[in-house]
């Protein structure tokens, strides 16, 4: 693998997502064996939005890689809100640190920012856009429960800005994968990803449901996502279509027994609590999964950017 | 009456640049696309929604003392596929080309995202990747197929 920057999972093949997730495989195994191996390396947190796993396990990440990180802050008290452009933000810290996370509220803000550093860029989620890393993690953790061979997924919720989502449908056109995209009509993947799938991607296997009965019982994983209540103008139409979208276990029964249920988190009410429960749920290792998966990345962007060889 | 006559209506030009065979109703959309809103003294006529042969109605513009380069014409392909560039000088056509359609646009058309990193702020030119059939945002990746001339930058 070698990019200098981490934007979108479109610019991921197949091999470097594996090699990304086997990296991930031996640091699980056996984390002492890179305690030590970035030590003086220092990370910059750029969050200009909300995020507690992906930024706390970049933040762990780095610390069990043997680095450390510097942290902008809330944007509320940085230079941002003295009016600093983000282009601006970036140039200043990349002086600071040796790779830059960056999360921001604007579709392509990952892409505009890297254009202005040298040091490794990694899009840590640009508004409705992409989110590469969470990509990876999922992958992983795809991999560990149902493989990614002849994979059937089923990806439910809100499709259209959700940017993990779109992520990983990139992702998963790299496995010949059976996509399974499920969500009210207002809340549909975007014609943008669509069109990418169908067109840029040939091997992508893409259909669109409103009812998840209709796909359930195939399913190999089902990847659940927040249906956000805020982006509805009328209340009751949200509540006309939430109650379709929520799992619980009478859900999971039409399901396979070998179903894994996923969700990039925080969750409202769209998987009961009972699920948590079941040999399904595997949304918590999941986020679990994103210690080693960020190491790996990291690993492979540091060592390359010192001119290490490739593992 | 040929398109010939029918351009005749609008005054020859000395030297410089006539833009032929633009669609009914997009002149002024070329001279935005252009750049060109006469506030820097530029000589412009226009002709709009005169008969054509080729085109039921076409638009006709023609800018006195300034040649454009082939880079600056073939932006036009967004609105003007079928358009026809003339250079004149001292009232003779030297030069003819017809527009290529670009790879990529910079800083000719507005992303219609609201959410896009490009209508913020930042020290970056919007920028589009030109389809057959339509444009896309190099930032946050909107696809436009129709209006096109609606995001043109003014």
């Amino acid at each position: 693998m070698r990019h200098d920057h981490v934007i979108t999972s479109k610019q991921l093949s197949r091999s470097d997502i594996e090699t990304v997730l086997d990296r991930a495989a031996e640091i699980r195994d056996d984390p002492t064996a890179v305690a030590d191996r970035h030590a003086g390396a220092l990370l910059g947190l750029l969050f200009f939005e909300p995020s507690t796993r992906t930024k706390m396990s970049f933040e762990t990440a780095m610390k069990r890689l043997g680095g450390d990180v510097v942290d902008m802050g809330s944007v509320e008290s940085s230079s941002v809100k003295k009016g600093e452009t983000l282009a601006d933000t970036v140039r200043v810290i990349e002086g600071y640190a040796d790779a830059l996370v960056l999360r921001h509220p604007k579709q392509g803000a990952a892409t505009m920012a890297s254009e202005f550093v040298d040091v490794p860029l990694l899009n840590a989620g640009d508004g409705a856009g992409q989110h590469p890393t969470q990509t990876l993690l999922d992958l992983y953790t795809i991999r560990e429960n149902a493989g990614l061979e002849d994979l059937t997924i089923g990806i439910m919720g809100d499709l259209k800005y959700g940017r993990t989502v779109h992520s990983l449908a990139y992702a998963l056109s790299n496995f010949d994968a059976h996509q399974h995209f499920i969500s009210p009509e207002s809340l549909r993947l975007p014609r943008e990803v669509v069109y990418d799938l169908h067109q840029e991607q040939e091997r992508a296997q893409v259909r669109e449901h409103e009812a998840l009965e209709e796909i359930l019982p195939s399913l190999d994983v089902l990847y659940v996502t927040r249906i956000q209540r805020e982006r509805f103008p009328d209340e009751t139409e949200y509540q006309k279509i939430a109650g379709e979208y929520q799992i619980d276990v009478d859900t999971l029964e039409a399901a396979s027994d070998d179903l894994t249920v996923m969700h990039p988190l925080p969750r409202v009410d769209e998987i009961a609590p009972e699920v948590d429960e079941t040999e399904h749920a595997a949304y918590f290792e999941q986020a679990h999964n994103g210690v080693p998966v960020r190491m790996a990345l990291l690993d492979l962007l540091l060592s390359d950017d010192e001119g290490e060889t490739d593992e | 009456m040929s398109d010939d006559d029918h351009e005749l209506r609008v005054s020859k030009i000395r030297s410089g640049t006539v833009i032929d065979h633009v669609p009914g109703g997009q002149a002024l959309n070329v001279l935005a696309i252009l750049g060109i809103d006469g506030s820097k003294g530029e000589e412009i006529s226009v002709g709009m929604n005169v008969p054509s042969d080729r085109l039921a109605r076409k638009d006709i513009v023609k800018v006195e003392g300034r040649e454009l380069s082939q880079d600056e014409v073939d932006v036009l392909s967004l609105i003007a596929p079928d358009a026809t560039i003339n250079i004149v000088r001292d009232y003779d056509v030297v030069e003819k080309h017809r527009v290529d359609r670009p790879e990529v646009v910079e800083g000719v058309l507005s992303c219609p995202n609201a959410g896009c990193i490009s209508t913020g702020d930042e020290p970056v030119s919007s920028t589009f990747d030109v389809f057959d059939d339509a444009v896309r945002c190099s930032y946050c990746g909107t696809i436009v197929r129709e209006e096109i001339a609606s995001l043109i930058d003014t």
